[in-house]
C-alpha cells in the first residue's frame, strides 16, 4: 500500500487508475481543503497525499476554532497528518469564497462530536 | 456490494446526506467507492445559519463511515428490481 503523491502516481493497473480518480482525492491533491473530524474539528490546510484509509497529509494547516462567543480563532498547526479513522469530511475549499468569508465575524457552535 | 451498485446508480441525482455529527448536506451525487465513502457536488449544509463550517466547501468527501441517513430522490427506488436483487445477493448467485 502506498501514499499517493501529485507528482508521483504510480499505480500500475490502468482500471485501479481509472476507479482512484473518480473516487479518490487525487483530484484534491495541492489544494487547499477543509477536514471536518470526528471530534467536530475544524482543519484546513493543502493537501500533499493520501491513502486508502483516507488517511492525510496536510500542510501549512491551521485548525478553525468555533464559539458563540468569539469569531473564529485560528490555530496554526503546520504539517499534520491525520489518520484516516479521524476524517468525517473532506472539502475542496474554494478560496474565493472563502477570502469573502468573514471569520472574525462568524459564530457558531462547534460541530458535535460523531456518537455512535 | 448490493448497495455500492445501488449508489452508482444514484449518480447525477441531488440527495442529502446526514451525518453522525447531525450535519446534513445536499448536493449532487458524483460518485461512491466500495467503502460507501461519498462525493458531492454543489453542496449546500441543510441548514447553514447553525452550520457555517462549511460556507466555502462547494465540492466534498464524505466518509463512508459516519454517513447515518442517505434522503434519496422520491424516484430514486425502483422497490421491484431492489427487491428481485436482494433475494438474489441473499442466494449468493
Amino acid at each position: 500500500m502506498e501514499f499517493r503523491k501529485g507528482s508521483s502516481l504510480s499505480i500500475s493497473d490502468s482500471s485501479k487508475k481509472e476507479m482512484a480518480s473518480d473516487t479518490g482525492l487525487e483530484l484534491l491533491i495541492e489544494q487547499t481543503i477543509s477536514v471536518i473530524t470526528n471530534d467536530g474539528r475544524n482543519i484546513v490546510g493543502v493537501l500533499k497525499g493520501f491513502d486508502q484509509a483516507t488517511n492525510l497529509i496536510l500542510d501549512e494547516s491551521h485548525e478553525r476554532v468555533y464559539s458563540t462567543k468569539a469569531g473564529v480563532e485560528q490555530l496554526v498547526l503546520g504539517l499534520y497528518i491525520i489518520r484516516g479513522d479521524n476524517i468525517s469530511v473532506v472539502g475542496e475549499l474554494d478560496e474565493e469564497l472563502d477570502s469573502n468569508l468573514n471569520l472574525s465575524s462568524l459564530r457558531a457552535h462547534p460541530l458535535k462530536p460523531v456518537g455512535h | 456490494m448490493l448497495f455500492f451498485s445501488y449508489f452508482k446508480e444514484l449518480v447525477g441525482k441531488e440527495v442529502t446526506v446526514e451525518l453522525k455529527n447531525d450535519l446534513a448536506i445536499t448536493g449532487t451525487l458524483h460518485s461512491v467507492d466500495q467503502y460507501l465513502n461519498i462525493k458531492l457536488e454543489n453542496t449546500r449544509v441543510v441548514d447553514e445559519a447553525k452550520y457555517p463550517h462549511m460556507l466555502s466547501v462547494k465540492n466534498c468527501f464524505i466518509r463512508g463511515s459516519v454517513v447515518r441517513y442517505v434522503q434519496l430522490p422520491p424516484d430514486g427506488v425502483d422497490v421491484e428490481i431492489l427487491h428481485d436483487a436482494t433475494r438474489r445477493e441473499a442466494r449468493g448467485t
